[in-house]
């Protein structure tokens, strides 16, 4: 139990540098772009504290729309929160410092409940309490570890591994014209191999997931379901023994986050039965947060050449085609 | 603070065996006791103090680890026109698809930003599966 203890207690000394490292670096890059009149330090710190409270689920009847409600609310704030700590920042660095926040936010989250269970195991001298943190120490501090190396590809406005998605669909839109969609998502429509592609990403080069469920429900809506075929590429998990930037494809909405956009996916899909196929590219947690790596930069080809396979095979030459890339467009633009 | 009382002791308990060997504390016909006091003395100054030296060590390398490792990132220019590639350190504001000034050979044509991404040299361990 000691030596547990102990192990417990040098990551959390870890975990106290890396968090205070967060909540610095975030405070200074506000002062640096934001160049706000007053010392932003409180602030940030409130900041730090914030919570959302999930909706209610004894009825789970419409709780996606409720969820989907409590987030919206959610990013408003915390965008409000920026513009007010760094009035002198543009919508682009807004949205950085916001995912910078959001990373010291994680970061200061996954200390304190480190600390819990530390605390909580020396006051009840129970191995059972300090075994539940022990267990899972490596990978607490593998992800801490990857939201400190984000930090300053946030602040800095890096592409990042989560934005593969966002770099193939910018690859296949770029040059094209582009407009808007809800929200805070853009499309062009591209021919490829003798189908049109209408192809969505979240609106960069500001850090930005967009709402791609809203997106692809506008344009479905718009082309009054006559879409044969939905291609989802994003950023996938990689188990430990495989590749980094290893491409693979298989059926189904591949994006990730609260689920809120995964299923107005699947409910238009299903309104209208237009298959969906997805492409991801694998990498690991650390990866995914931190600045992009070569090996997913280099993957970006191969997932074009893949998205062009699955066209040609379930598509027919005149067809309409939704191709969405999903994840961050921190440093992405279009 | 464990740590620097076992080095403290283990320092008291080398010097005991110096003197116990040089000045001894029985009488003449017992000076191989002596001997043996100082020796068990020596050996277990000389363990205390390697355990508390490595322990020392690996807390101050523990903390040297401690810090944020920021990763060199790269930015690759094009330019479309002659296909030109030049890369360089990453400039803040620097993002994917963004139009540089002029191409130098070209000068009419801009440059862009093509690709962004940290190159780093970490081979994964395959452990033989």
């Amino acid at each position: 139990m000691y030596v547990m203890i102990r192990e417990v207690e040098n990551s959390l000394h870890k975990l106290k540098f890396i968090k205070e490292e967060g909540r610095k670096n975030a405070i200074d890059a506000i002062k640096e772009i934001g160049k706000p009149p007053v010392d932003p330090t409180a602030r940030v710190d409130r900041y730090l504290e914030y919570f959302t409270i999930g909706p209610q689920s004894m009825d789970p009847a419409g709780i996606v729309y409720k969820l989907d409600h409590i987030l919206d609310v959610r990013d408003t704030r915390l965008k409000d929160e920026v513009k007010l700590m760094a009035p002198a920042s543009d919508d682009v660095q807004v949205n950085n410092l916001e995912n910078t926040l959001e990373a010291a936010m994680a970061l200061n989250f996954i200390y304190k409940v480190v600390r819990h269970f530390y605390i909580q195991g020396k006051k009840t001298l129970s191995l059972y309490v300090i075994m539940q943190i022990q267990m899972i120490l490596p990978m607490v501090m593998k992800e801490a570890e990857a939201y400190a190396s984000a930090l300053k590809a946030f602040a800095f406005g890096q592409p990042i591994g989560d934005g593969a998605g966002p770099l193939v669909a910018a690859k296949l839109m770029h040059g094209y014209e582009i407009r808007k969609l809800p929200k805070d998502c853009v499309m062009a429509t591209v021919p490829i191999e003798g189908r049109t592609a209408l192809i969505i990403k979240a609106e960069g080069p500001g850090g930005n997931v967009g709402k791609p469920g809203d997106a692809v429900e506008a344009v479905i809506e718009e082309n009054e379901g006559k879409i044969a075929n939905v291609i989802m590429i994003d950023a996938g998990l990689k188990l430990e023994g495989e590749t980094l930037g290893e491409v693979a494809d298989g059926i189904g909405a591949a994006i990730g986050g609260p689920g809120v956009d995964q299923y107005k996916i699947e409910e238009k899909l299903t309104k209208y039965h237009i298959p969906i196929n997805a492409v991801i590219i694998k990498e690991d947690i650390g990866d995914a947060v931190s600045p992009l790596r070569k090996e997913i930069n280099d993957a970006v080809d191969k997932v074009i050449e893949r998205v062009k396979a699955v066209i040609l095979e379930r598509t027919k030459e005149g067809d309409k085609v939704i191709i969405v890339g999903v994840g961050n467009s921190i440093g992405v633009g279009q | 603070m464990i740590v620097l009382i076992v080095l403290a002791l283990s320092v008291v308990s080398l010097l005991l065996a110096v003197s116990v060997y040089l000045n001894g504390v029985s009488t003449p016909s017992q000076a191989g006791a002596d001997d043996l006091a100082a020796g068990f003395l020596a050996i277990i100054g000389l363990v205390a103090m390697t355990m508390s030296m490595f322990t020392l060590s690996q807390s101050r390398r523990q903390a040297a680890e401690m810090k944020i490792e920021i990763p060199k990132v790269m930015t690759t220019i094009e330019c479309k026109k002659c296909g030109i590639k030049t890369v360089r350190e990453f400039q803040r504001g620097d993002y994917v698809y963004k139009e540089l000034d002029a191409c130098p050979k070209c000068p009419d044509t801009k440059q862009l930003i093509t690709a962004i991404y940290k190159d780093v040299k970490e081979k994964e361990k395959t452990y033989n599966v």
